[in-house]
């Protein structure tokens, strides 16, 4: 009887040492940082395996591309004569020959050659989605925001191009100016954000009724800096995921466009054009010419996909 | 009446919206929903009026529309005797909206959840003295937590760590930071506890001994009205029905509808409460897209004659402040 008595004594002791500390934290008058939603996100982000593996996966192939070159003796338009003899051979991945993924058919270093088509491909990913980002919620919020005519204008608008074939205008595009990757960005650039406007228009249709936003124009606050102050910050999870989401797209554009043959330029390349080469020279028993961007290319269109679904799930905890 | 402490004079004020039938060509003129029919009403300084009436029976609507968050129809709201809320420029309505503030019925739904509690308050300052030092910002907002009953060290957190109550009084520091001459308050208190309603009431109406200020205070229930108010409101579709005194009202209510309003008021004692008659009103409020003819609550109304639909009772008053709508008044 006596024991358990004490031991409570003992626990409610110790609970009272910690109110004690609580309330004199609570009343010293030093500031408490909150915890802000990004910040519970982040935690929720973190915990999810598949993304967080899929991230450090993601920064090791860009970590790659940047610094992958330093170790290579070729450049990755240099042929080496001596392999493109015998590309079946001496073309084959070694150490010795310092290809370590081999060379393509004109004897020059895959190894160099992915590293080039890594960096092109995640750059038309990237600059893609940043333009659907900046453009595309900037447009939608203010189309959302504002309504009525310029809403319908301005929706009408998207709605107009993107009736319009986006291949077509791309191959048109090339055709005319002639093949640079500048050309893959500007149309990337004028198409990517279009999905994207309509996301965030919808977004902030809902958002415009509730009553924060009421209280920011009854106290005077200006339509834009209403936009950029407190839409935009809102829409922001979904803005975030529908981007990660967008850079796989994006890749797999370019990639497309590149297996068509109209992409990048030689002696510049990208995974798609590698892919393509690879596929093409496959009877020839060069399977490393098809396999290693292969690899690159899947594995971070899986990253990219993975980090989506987690930023989703931490963003938006009430839909999982 | 005096028109010197006059703060805000409401005359014949009508808010439409247009109702476009489903499925109407774009041709076709749309049905008007007469969300405030003509409602006048006077406001002084340092005066609390409340406004009671059922759901749908205009009351945010004429909130927001003297602040001209929804554009009124016809009328006038005069500030102060001079300017005109309604045609304002751009500029004195900034300056009105400095001085008139809004508290809304949601406390979380009217906190930006991802600004800090500084953030929140501090906006309207921002807003309006954009030239305001960062320290002095801060300690004006800190000054203005304490003075609503929150731990100035928490001006950090995000609205989502903080209670219904807590999340009023942010809604009312950020209200009171302009030191306004009026504050309209949505329902303030209809998404709180009982124990918090009392709480943030208590809180009103000291900050408005001490700053004076005049409030708006829209509620449907009585007994909070009465316990804020100077005067009471009472709407009917739009229309006034009565305006009175707080305790005239409720001790001398003459519109049919008030009485039946107050009647159904429940007394916290159990053999009173058995005992007293509940005037039942039968019927719902009819559609303000189609209001009755004559007097908007005859569909309702015990004491409903031929008058009754033909002519609109005006709103008037034998003695000197209890002013009715009603033909047959008591």
């Amino acid at each position: 009887m006596d024991r358990p008595q004490n031991s409570l004594l003992i626990v409610m002791y110790v609970d009272n040492i910690k109110i004690q500390t609580l309330a004199d934290n609570l009343s010293d008058g030093s500031e408490i940082e909150g915890r802000s939603l990004w910040q519970d996100a982040r935690h929720r982000f973190f915990k999810n395996k598949a993304a967080l593996i899929s991230l450090i996966t993601l920064s090791l192939i860009v970590l790659f591309a940047f610094v992958g070159p330093q170790f290579s003796p070729w450049d990755y338009e240099e042929i080496d004569w001596d392999a493109m003899g015998d590309v079946q051979v001496l073309g084959a991945p070694s150490f010795a020959s310092g290809h370590y993924f081999g060379t393509d058919d004109l004897g020059r270093d895959l190894y160099s050659r992915v590293i080039q088509g890594t960096q092109i491909s995640l750059m038309v990913g990237l600059i893609g989605s940043f333009i659907a980002v900046v453009v595309g919620t900037l447009y939608g919020a203010i189309a959302g925001y504002l309504g009525g005519r310029i809403d319908s204008a301005m929706m009408r608008t998207v709605d107009i191009l993107m009736a319009i074939p986006f291949m077509f205008v791309l191959i048109l595009l090339m055709v005319m100016f002639g093949r640079s990757i500048f050309m893959i960005f500007i149309g990337i650039g004028l198409l990517s954000w279009l999905d994207m406007s309509r996301i965030i228009r919808g977004q902030t249709l809902s958002l415009k009724n509730k009553e924060f936003i009421e209280a920011a124009i009854a106290t005077g606050v200006k339509p834009f800096t209403i936009v950029t102050r407190h839409i935009v910050p809102n829409v922001l999870g979904i803005v975030v995921v529908y981007a990660t989401l967008l850079v796989p797209g994006m890749i797999m554009t370019e990639s497309f466009i590149s297996f068509l043959g109209l992409g990048v330029q030689e002696p510049q390349t990208s995974w798609g054009a590698l892919i393509n080469e690879g596929a093409r020279t496959l009877q020839n028993g060069t399977l490393w010419q098809l396999l290693f961007p292969l690899f690159f290319f899947i594995t971070t269109l899986l990253s990219f996909f993975f980090i989506g679904d987690g930023l989703r799930d931490a963003l938006d905890p009430k839909d999982r | 009446m005096n028109n010197t402490n006059e703060l805000l004079s409401v005359s014949d004020l009508k808010v439409q919206f247009d109702i476009y039938p489903k499925g109407a060509m774009p041709w076709t003129s749309p049905d008007k929903l007469k969300a405030v029919d003509g409602i006048s009403f006077s406001l002084k300084e340092g005066e609390t009026l409340g406004i009671v009436g059922e759901s749908g029976c205009g009351k945010s609507t004429l909130a927001r529309a003297l602040i001209k968050l929804i554009p009124a129809h016809e009328g006038k709201v005069l500030w102060m005797g001079q300017h005109d809320i309604l045609e304002a420029s751009k500029t004195e309505l900034l300056d009105i909206r400095r001085q008139a503030q809004m508290i809304y019925q949601d406390p979380l739904a009217s906190l930006n959840p991802r600004m800090t509690i500084g953030q929140i308050i501090a906006e309207p300052l921002i807003t309006h003295y954009p030239k305001t030092k960062k320290e002095d910002v801060k300690k004006q907002v800190q000054d203005m937590m304490l003075k609503v009953g929150l731990l100035p060290n928490q001006i950090n957190r995000y609205p989502h760590e903080f209670s219904g109550g807590q999340c009023q009084r942010i809604g009312i520091a950020r209200a009171l930071i302009l030191n306004p001459k009026l504050i309209i308050c949505d329902e303030p208190v209809s998404a709180l506890d009982v124990s918090v309603q009392a709480q943030v009431i208590n809180l009103l109406m000291e900050l408005q001994n001490e700053l004076g200020m005049s409030l708006i205070f829209i509620a449907h229930d009585l007994s909070v009205v009465r316990h804020i108010s100077t005067r009471i409101m009472v709407l009917y579709l739009g229309n006034v029905a009565e305006v009175s005194p707080a305790n005239d009202l409720y001790e001398n209510p003459k519109h049919p509808y008030t009485q039946a309003l107050i009647s159904a008021v429940p007394i916290p004692d159990p053999v009173a409460e058995k005992n007293k008659d509940i005037i039942l009103l039968e019927g719902d409020l009819p559609s303000p897209l189609s209001p009755p003819s004559g007097c908007v609550f005859r569909t309702r109304c015990p004491k409903t004659q031929q008058l009754c639909a033909t002519t609109k009772p005006a709103l008037e008053s034998n003695d000197s402040d209890h002013f009715v709508a009603c033909h047959f008044a008591d």
